[in-house]
């Protein structure tokens, strides 16, 4: 960040060092540090607001459905003509405010950020495995970016379909404004997004498996790295499969085949489609889609779990079973994706095998949560604000975990199925817990990024605040659930029968902009802390992994002399025998000490 | 001009948000203050982690006093709704007493070990007996959830086509609801959206040569004689849509191309329903919700009075009116079943030449 970084010359590791200007430095940045700032400045910033806003205008259309609101008149424009916001672009801010938050933030953004910053920085690499591949994985996830925001301004809309985009809804533009221009643009980002996600995700493998440093054996992995690993194999398997399935799709809708389409009699016409079926294409998307809520997931609790250890000033507890609960999880994701289709009409059979093995997961599940609750006890819990949000992670991640229990169950999704209670769910499984990891991740690594400390009163207030507030959306909207009103209604003044949600809904959307408006805090604190926070020291929270034995300043090869050696695991917290509460990974076992056997 | 004074409060708002922020963070900077936890801030938030667990339970329980009375777990009106809602409340058990556990451990555990400065943690990294312990309490638990889960979901599923059930096909469109009866013969006509002729008023694509189609009926409420089983063929024409039944714990979707199917028997007629003591609790509740909001119901032109009706949703997003998608289910008793049905145009009938 500073003038120090491009002024270094004592590069004696022989790497290789060009002279830099602006713009390799800062746009065409090959350093894996700087790339992982872009995500977060594109992924988590830019597009996080975005998608945060579009959620508070949902929120004030459930509350005060059809009522002028001069947000809606201000950034919705034609869409909300007198300030009352239209039918199709409330189906829209749906479905993009799902996208965005779903891939763009907590995909590529979450892992973007951290498996950037930190993949090399612990395990003790110069860099990425390929500079230039990950260079071109942040700018095809810019110009995916870019495509999806150039959608909200076309003439008939964006993509209004849902964020699964099931067909025929999202391959007809007769049956929706946004299935025409809008359709298309997300399609073609979300096409360039996921060639962005594997490269980035192919990086990372090959980083992990190759570059790690004399001593770091895969056993000695911090936690942070496992989880990354896993989520790009995840990754790699089920993205290409969304990939196909976009293409497919985008062959029906321009080319005329009928891989998912069949029997349409729309607008009084009869379409020429035969023989396909929207049930192959729910199949294909649930092949991603539900990896995907772990893509999202493990990041944030890898993250967790290295906060949770440093600031418990204790050694994780159970690594050998947190790293099998990973790939348990990782391994389970990807046989589970039915039990979104429970009602689709498959056959009911696999509507069986999807709930056991659904319900499989909650037991590596559970082991992470009491893992992390055993790892507190006894500890001296440092209330750093990543530890907060680390904590709040566990406490929302066991609360939304725990009605995935229900939903998982075929016979219980019958009824709650698309309704409120899916949505509580997965907001606080995935949404929250998610968002949670990167706030965690942020107040941690910040040092680490900017060499600068942020202020940890604002972000106490931010945490508390924003910690209420989630509970105070998504826990009453499990009953509204459980009322049986289902999502994605523009408003639910059409059925008196759920009027006596309506109380409910504003008590919802007033803790949804107390949440909101409090991120300005956190957005102050971030972009003020940049320029004039208090300096770093190089290990401010007294951390046992590499990451911070790297000098504050950014360099190239991150380290000036040889790349430190590891001589033991990272959890090395207030182990007997030593003075510290902390005994970094390249410190020797001194003579006789004896390292745990992980 | 609305727009420029919209933009400019905002404004205002966000920099007087930001410049409170500022003075916080300002009124921060004479403590020695290297923005790392002291024993003060470990205190602070050990005990905000108490007041936070209590603040879980309270929403917990307001939401059970002010939510809780919600109809998905009780009055089920169909056979099988009986035994999903005892699954779901034996679920929502076990949920609740694990939530009310680890939350408990969770946030004691932050409150009781915060950080003070010279006290060593625990040097404490594996117990096998413990990882077994919390790996096999669950794996029992689930055990028993999914077999429970199994045995109703293959009870709920299994259609009995010896019990004779009467045949309806629910059929979606872009944005309503029709059902068509099969008539006399059980036997619904064969149909492809292909065949819809609108000229004719043949509005579902029934093939007009198939003898079988000629005594169904096509109606755009829902009638279903009570205690009677009813096997449901859904088909769309035109994207998907879900059926959602939720007073009888049904849900299929409608695909377009194919025709997928589910089946329950009501227990319970509309008349019935309407004098369950939860209902006209719920009903009474409603109606002094909607008589503060007279004026904006009546400028909307609906009915202030509100009635208990079971219903029929959408629950699949379908494009612009989803959430009017709806039609009216009325369960009655066989007579008045009959009565109705002898109202009705059979499709033979209902063609114009």
């Amino acid at each position: 960040m500073s003038e120090h970084a491009e002024t270094h010359t004592h590069d004696d590791h022989g790497h290789h060092h060009h002279k830099e200007t602006f713009v390799t430095k800062y746009i065409f940045s090959q350093d894996h540090k700087m790339i992982a700032k872009q995500y977060l400045i594109t992924g988590v910033i830019v597009m996080g607001i975005i998608g945060i806003l579009m959620s508070l205008m949902i929120r004030m259309q459930l509350a005060w459905p059809e009522k002028p609101n001069v947000l809606f008149e201000f950034f919705l424009g034609k869409w909300a003509p007198g300030g009352v916001m239209d039918a199709d672009i409330y189906l829209a801010l749906v479905t993009i405010h799902g996208t965005l938050m779903v891939f763009f933030v907590l995909t590529a953004g979450l892992s973007g950020t951290f498996s950037n910053l930190l993949i090399p920085l612990q395990i003790g690499a110069r860099d990425m495995a390929s500079g230039f591949l990950n260079m071109i994985s942040y700018w095809l996830f810019f110009l995916s970016c870019i495509f999806m925001i150039v959608s909200f301004f076309v003439e008939a809309g964006p993509a209004a379909a849902g964020w699964t985009i099931y067909p025929p809804l999202s391959a007809l533009p007769q049956a929706q404004g946004g299935s025409g221009a809008g359709m298309t643009l997300w399609l073609v980002s979300m096409a360039i997004f996921i060639a962005s996600s594997l490269l980035g995700s192919l990086n990372y493998i090959v980083t992990v498996i190759n570059l790690r440093t004399k001593g770091m054996s895969m056993t000695r992995l911090p936690l942070t790295i496992w989880a990354f690993f896993v989520t790009a194999i995840i990754g790699v398997i089920s993205f290409p499969v969304l990939l196909s399935a976009a293409l497919l799709l985008i062959m029906d809708r321009s080319f005329g085949t009928s891989f998912f389409l069949s029997d349409i009699f729309i607008q009084g016409e009869v379409l020429h489609y035969q023989g396909g079926s929207p049930v192959l294409f729910e199949h294909l998307f649930w092949f991603l889609g539900h990896p995907e809520v772990y893509i999202v997931l493990l990041p944030a609790l890898g993250i967790t779990s290295e906060i949770i250890a440093t600031n418990s000033r204790k050694p994780i507890f159970g690594y050998r079973a947190m790293v099998m609960s990973i790939l348990a999880i990782a391994f389970l994701s990807t046989i589970v994706w039915g039990h979104h289709m429970f009602i689709s009409g498959m056959n009911p059979f696999l509507g069986s095998v999807f709930t056991f093995t659904t319900l499989l997961i909650a037991i590596p599940s559970a082991v992470k949560a009491f893992n992390y609750i055993t790892t507190l006890w006894k500890g001296n819990l440092q209330m750093n604000p990543a530890m907060l949000f680390s904590i709040g992670l566990v406490s929302t991640f066991i609360t939304g975990g725990l009605t995935g229990i229900i939903l998982g169950d075929s016979a219980l999704d019958i009824n709650v199925h698309d309704t409120y209670f899916v949505v509580a769910h997965f907001h606080l499984v995935m949404g929250i817990s998610a968002l949670y990891g990167v706030f965690a991740g942020i107040y941690h690594w910040f040092p680490r990024m900017f060499g600068r400390m942020m202020n940890k009163n604002l972000g106490y207030l931010h945490f508390w605040i924003t910690a209420i507030s989630a509970y105070g959306v998504f826990f009453p909207m499990h009953f509204i659930g459980m009322a049986g009103l289902p999502r994605r209604y523009y408003t639910n003044s059409n059925f008196p029968l759920f009027d006596d949600t309506t109380n409910a809904q504003v008590v919802i959307t007033v803790f949804a902009l107390i949440g909101g408006t409090v991120q300005l805090v956190f957005l102050y604190n971030f972009i003020r802390s940049i320029f004039y926070g208090k300096k770093a020291p190089m290990n401010p929270w007294k951390s046992n992994t590499l990451e911070w034995t790297a000098p504050v300043e950014h360099m190239h090869g991150n380290w000036p002399g040889e790349i430190p050696h590891v001589h033991r695991w990272a959890y090395d917290y207030s182990k007997p025998g030593h003075e510290d509460d902390y005994v970094p990974q390249n410190v020797p076992l001194y003579d006789g000490e004896e390292e745990l056997q992980h | 001009m609305t727009a420029f004074l919209t933009t400019i409060i905002v404004l205002f708002i966000a920099v007087a948000i930001w410049q409170m922020v500022k003075i916080f963070d300002l009124a921060q900077l004479g403590a020695s203050n290297d923005q790392v936890a002291t024993d003060k801030d470990n205190k602070l938030n050990g005990y905000l982690m108490i007041g936070f667990l209590i603040f879980i339970y309270a929403i917990t329980i307001a939401c059970f006093i002010y939510l809780g009375d919600q109809p998905l777990v009780s009055n089920s009106a169909s056979e099988h709704g009986l035994e999903i809602d005892s699954l779901m409340i034996i679920s929502m058990v076990v949920i609740f007493i694990v939530q009310i556990f680890t939350q408990f451990l969770l946030h004691y555990f932050a409150f009781k070990y915060r950080g003070e400065k010279g006290r060593k943690a625990l040097f404490y990294a594996d117990n096998n007996t413990l990882e077994a312990i919390w790996t096999f309490i669950p794996v029992i638990v689930l055990a028993g959830l999914i077999i429970y889960g199994l045995f109703t979901w293959s009870s709920v599923m299994n259609i009995d086509e010896s019990e004779d059930p009467i045949i309806i096909e629910l059929y979606a469109q872009q944005f309503n609801w029709k059902a068509r009866y099969a008539g006399e013969d059980n036997t619904l006509g064969m149909a492809n959206v292909r065949l819809i002729d609108i000229d004719r008023a043949n509005i579902l694509g029934l093939d007009e040569s198939d003898p079988n189609a000629q005594d169904d009926v096509i109606t755009t409420e829902l009638h279903l004689p009570v205690n009677r089983p009813v096997l449901f063929k859904m088909r769309s024409q035109d994207v998907l849509h879900s059926a959602y039944m939720p007073h009888f714990r049904a849900q299929m979707n409608c695909v377009p191309g194919m025709i997928t199917q589910f089946g329950f028997t009501p227990t319970i007629t509309t008349a019935e329903m309407r004098l369950n003591p939860d209902i006209v609790e719920k009903v009474a509740n409603i109606n002094a919700i909607r008589a503060d909001k007279k004026e904006e119901i009546e400028a909307r032109g609906q009915e202030l009075l509100y009635e208990f009706d079971y219903l029929l949703l959408c629950n699949k997003i379908c494009g612009k009116s989803h959430y009017n998608m709806q039609m009216k289910i009325v369960v009655e008793t066989e007579e008045e079943f009959n009565a109705w049905m002898s109202e009705q145009k059979n499709f033979e009938n209902s063609l114009i030449n």
